[in-house]
């Protein structure tokens, strides 16, 4: 599980300042959590940072934020970078983990879901 | 074992088959944690109906002269994944599962992991009891309602619930389960059995 950098040469700290252009993880700010679903707004364009028009091709159906990190290959926090830009641009949409309250209704869906498997 | 899971190239999308509706609107996550090789991705990959993802973060540690790459500035990246799986509970409702180290040093990781998960399921491997301490203490501060899952290995010693309840100082209301993270029924009632306590949970804190 703890390796070091191996295929992240390209992806070690120098790229990802590149990526985010220097900028760290907002994602409290915009209330990013590794389950929030991402769904495209906008399809890619020419002329657009190439993360960001991948995550935007990634999205045609809703993905999490750790899936578009997992297929990326990037860290949670760069894609929480790139996700407030698309998401000030509005070319994406954030839809929000269901609250974490002790929420029978929420339990009881997980329950029959499990079930169901 | 918990590692080389992922095999997805920089850039490849999900498989069509791993899509998810565009009615998917909301997900759950739940945390299953333990010590290296207890069973986290073999528990995650039981259930999930996608093949387990890997996030990866970086960790900037002092080096402690082992691994150590490059040695720039007595200082080393390390990288630590995240291994996670997915099951698709209804149209709408998505459940998310992340197996994540359990020793101290990697706690950092937990700080966005477990804000907002339904609970966790603290995976045991009765060889090695003395990982689980730390977590489980770590877990009852936060306040993450847990079960604990004993992957059962062939060759390790057979104690009671009861027993391991002692051992690992568990309070009385927290379910222990024995289960082989190999099988996808075995895992997903360890799941159940979660998702059951919450309930119970719940519903007392409801009725006060």
């Amino acid at each position: 599980m703890s390796r070091q950098v191996p295929d992240w040469d390209e992806g070690g700290p120098e790229r990802l300042y590149v990526i985010t252009g220097g900028r760290s993880d907002p994602a409290e700010h915009r209330g990013l959590d590794l389950v929030t679903l991402i769904v495209a707004l906008a399809d890619p364009q020419v002329g657009m940072q190439p993360e960001h028009a991948s995550i935007l091709r990634l999205c045609g159906s809703p993905l999490s934020v750790a899936e578009i990190s997992a297929y990326l290959r990037l860290p949670v926090s760069v894609i929480n970078v790139l996700l407030a830009d698309l998401l000030t641009e509005r070319r994406v949409e954030a839809r929000a983990p269901a609250p974490s309250l002790p929420d029978i209704e929420i339990i009881e869906a997980v329950i029959h879901g499990l079930r169901n498997l | 074992m918990d590692s080389g899971i992922s095999e997805t190239g920089a850039g490849a999308g999900p498989r069509s088959e791993d899509r998810l509706p565009s009615s998917a609107s909301s997900a759950v996550k739940v945390v299953i944690v333990g010590g290296f090789g207890v069973g986290k991705t073999t528990l995650v990959r039981s259930v999930s109906e996608i093949r387990p993802l890997t996030t990866e973060e970086t960790m900037t540690q002092a080096s402690e002269s082992v691994d150590d790459t490059a040695g720039v500035e007595r200082k080393t990246q390390t990288t630590v994944a995240m291994d996670f799986g997915r099951i698709s509970l209804n149209e709408e409702l998505v459940l998310y599962l992340f197996g994540t180290p359990g020793q101290q040093r990697f706690w950092f990781l937990w700080n966005g992991l477990f804000d907002g998960a339904l609970g966790a399921v603290v995976l045991v491997d009765t060889r090695r009891l003395e990982v689980s301490f730390d977590v489980i203490g770590r877990l009852e501060e936060s306040a993450v309602p847990f079960v604990v899952a004993v992957n059962s290995f062939p060759d390790a010693p057979d104690y009671s619930v009861e027993e391991l309840r002692g051992a690992l100082d568990l309070p009385a209301g927290v379910p222990i389960v024995v289960c082989d993270a190999r099988s996808r029924h075995s895992g997903r009632d360890v799941l159940l059995q979660l998702m059951h306590y919450l309930r119970s949970l719940a519903l007392t804190s409801e009725a006060k």
